[in-house]
């Protein structure tokens, strides 16, 4: 089967406006799925659960596969009830992005997403997947390619594996809201301020080397992960699918980018450093740290 | 037991200044990176191993022992094996993160009891039931983002025992889910059992302060009259929106002496302290004080107050001299 390609989640807080816009194009972007849903903070508001499902159906209608992606840090009692409407609706499937939520899903008997947050670092764990009805699942995206090779090897049959491979990598979940903290603002009074941030508040090093970046709850990197020269090796794992995750600006061409490498083109890891909002990183691929790019020290950075 | 406190060691002479100071268990881990602080010169042999548990077991103690990272693809039986040699070795249960990794241990050992370790980022009920369920766990260990109502919501909603962080180094992400350190070096506390690891940290003087890197990184500068910590990436200054701060943590140590009547009433099994990193002499001297602390809060919930020779004490041994009631207490966040 050849490979395909998944939109990931949206992991940044923007207008509702924007985000209707920005799916209203993704039913028209080369994508086989698309998934849906807040991932990242419970305080974000102006797109409901009834409006992500509302969106989920319009997908479905244009001819994707529609996941719904669950909050990846559960904290309260809303939170769950939230996760227990997702789980009971019953029109589509479900990524699971904690193990309340697989509990949840193997309790109604809902065929679930393992999420990357579900820490799958070998092929014992990936069977207790299996076994509670995951059909495809997400490795850690510190994860490397020799890891995840000999990992793949006893992988229970049938399992399909998706991989991150293009987006600023999610790297932590907190009780904090750094985004807030900047502005001095309580969490519980954030003022929303993600919204004037659409792809992340950056933090760089005292002297000024682009690091992470701050995105509510979740810090991710300053870096854009991108496995658009890795296409052989995915292949040669049998990896299903490559999961892009949402920018603000410049998604379609990144679509069309990735588009192009799996049709064979060459020149398109070119173009999309050009529409990247931060430096190329593959570190973690390599087996090195994440924040390196290339194979090998001094390679391609 | 409610409030049992739960000590680190790090070496056989830790674990007997916990003994010795008043700790209901301690909790080790093997010699090699099966658990979360996989540092050179730390932790225990099999021989070591077996001499803790009979000091412990002689004075009617318990000892827990961390496999809490998780295990990689190639290197399974490395795991297994200490799965095994726990059981053989008769640990009073071991403290685990991975599901696959439990399952085994609860199929080829089912008397051996289970703790889920705060890597296995368990925040509510549904995932805690989980394990339960699946796996027969007897303890989750919360990591340290819940605020004391939502910790109450978990205790009510479970029969698993829970316990909570109460002293020392305290990390602002959900534990099992912060891959910053490996981003920074390669090496995670998940797959590596490190967080920012001494063999990448380089420390250098230069006209503008003292810094502190990590892997080439710049974490912090320091000025002449500031005190330098250890540089874990969390807890260093960075620039946001042309401001150097603290970004995402200050340099300070969790302690949640003020909130032990409430921990006892909500039904908190064990208080856990941080450490096994730390000397025996830290040990001791934080042992010695939560142990007092913990005895006068079940003599009398409702008038305790913190001595304040205990939290002098403490201050004098915390990260930075400050402390934290970190997420349990709401304004933190």
């Amino acid at each position: 089967m050849e490979m395909n390609l998944s939109l990931g989640p949206l992991l940044y807080y923007w207008s509702r406006d924007d985000v209707l816009a920005f799916y209203d194009e993704a039913a028209r972007w080369p994508v086989a799925r698309v998934h849906l849903g807040e991932s990242v903070c419970s305080r974000r508001h102006l797109l409901r659960l009834p409006d992500w499902l509302g969106l989920a159906e319009q997908l479905a209608a244009a001819g994707k596969e529609v996941v719904l992606s669950t909050q990846t840090l559960i904290e309260s009692e809303s939170d769950l009830k939230t996760l227990r409407r997702i789980v009971s609706d019953g029109r589509f499937a479900v990524e699971a992005n904690e193990w309340g939520a697989v509990r949840l899903l193997s309790g109604a008997g809902v065929p679930f997403v393992a999420g990357p947050t579900l820490n799958v670092y070998n092929p014992e764990t990936l069977a207790v997947l299996a076994g509670l009805g995951a059909t495809r699942w997400l490795p850690p995206v510190e994860m490397s390619r020799v890891t995840l090779a000999a990992l793949l090897q006893r992988a229970p049959a049938g399992m399909e594996t998706e991989v991150f491979a293009y987006g600023r990598l999610p790297l932590a979940y907190s009780a904090r809201c750094f985004t807030a903290r900047h502005y001095n603002l309580p969490k519980d009074d954030c003022q929303f301020r993600c919204l004037d941030h659409p792809d992340g508040l950056a933090l760089a090093t005292r002297e000024g080397e682009p690091f992470l970046t701050l995105n509510g709850i979740q810090t991710q990197s300053a870096g854009v992960y991108t496995l658009i020269g890795e296409l052989p090796a995915l292949r040669e794992l049998a990896v299903a699918s490559l999961r892009l995750s949402p920018q603000s600006r410049h998604m379609g061409r990144v679509i069309d980018a990735f588009q192009a490498a799996l049709a064979g083109e060459s020149g398109g890891a070119d173009g999309l450093a050009r529409i990247m909002p931060g430096p190329p990183v593959d570190g973690y691929w390599h087996g090195r740290a994440g924040l390196e790019h290339g194979p090998e020290k001094g390679g391609a950075c | 037991m409610p409030l049992d406190l739960v000590c680190p060691a790090g070496s056989l002479v830790s674990l007997k200044a916990a003994i010795d100071n008043g700790a209901d268990a301690v909790y080790m881990g093997f010699r090699d990176n099966t658990n979360a602080r996989a540092f050179p010169g730390l932790n225990f042999d099999e021989a070591q191993a077996a001499e803790g548990l009979r000091y412990a077991h002689d004075r009617g103690r318990k000892v827990l022992l961390a496999l809490n990272t998780y295990p990689q693809p190639d290197t399974w039986s490395r795991w297994t094996g200490a799965v095994d040699r726990a059981a053989k070795l008769g640990m009073d249960a071991v403290i685990l993160a991975d599901p696959g990794l439990m399952r085994y241990a609860a199929r080829q050992h089912p008397d051996l009891r289970l703790h889920l370790s705060v890597q296995g980022s368990a925040t509510s009920y549904e995932a805690v039931n989980f394990y339960r369920e699946h796996f027969g766990i007897q303890r989750a260990v919360l990591p340290r983002v819940l605020s004391l109502p939502q910790v109450e919501n978990v205790v009510r909603h479970t029969d698993v025992e829970i316990e909570l962080f109460g002293f020392g180094g305290l990390c602002v992400m959900v534990e099992g889910r912060c891959l910053l350190s490996s981003y920074c070096t390669g090496e995670s506390p998940n797959s590596a059992g490190v967080c920012s690891p001494a063999k990448a940290v380089q420390w250098k003087d230069t006209p503008t302060g003292l810094e502190s890197r990590l892997n080439g990184v710049l974490l912090d500068r320091y000025g002449r009259d500031e005190k330098a910590g250890y540089p874990t990436l969390c807890k260093g200054r960075f620039e946001v929106g042309g401001e150097t701060y603290y970004a995402i943590e200050e340099p300070t140590s969790l302690n949640t002496l003020d909130l032990l009547p409430e921990m006892l009433k909500i039904g908190i099994a064990a208080i856990k302290i941080e450490g096994r990193q730390r000397s025996p002499a830290y040990v001791a001297q934080v042992t010695k004080v939560w142990r007092a602390a913990i005895d006068a809060v079940k003599n009398n919930a409702d008038s305790f107050r913190p001595a304040p020779a205990w939290q002098a004490e403490l201050n004098k041994l915390s990260e930075g001299q400050s402390h934290t009631l970190g997420a349990y207490h709401r304004p933190w966040k």
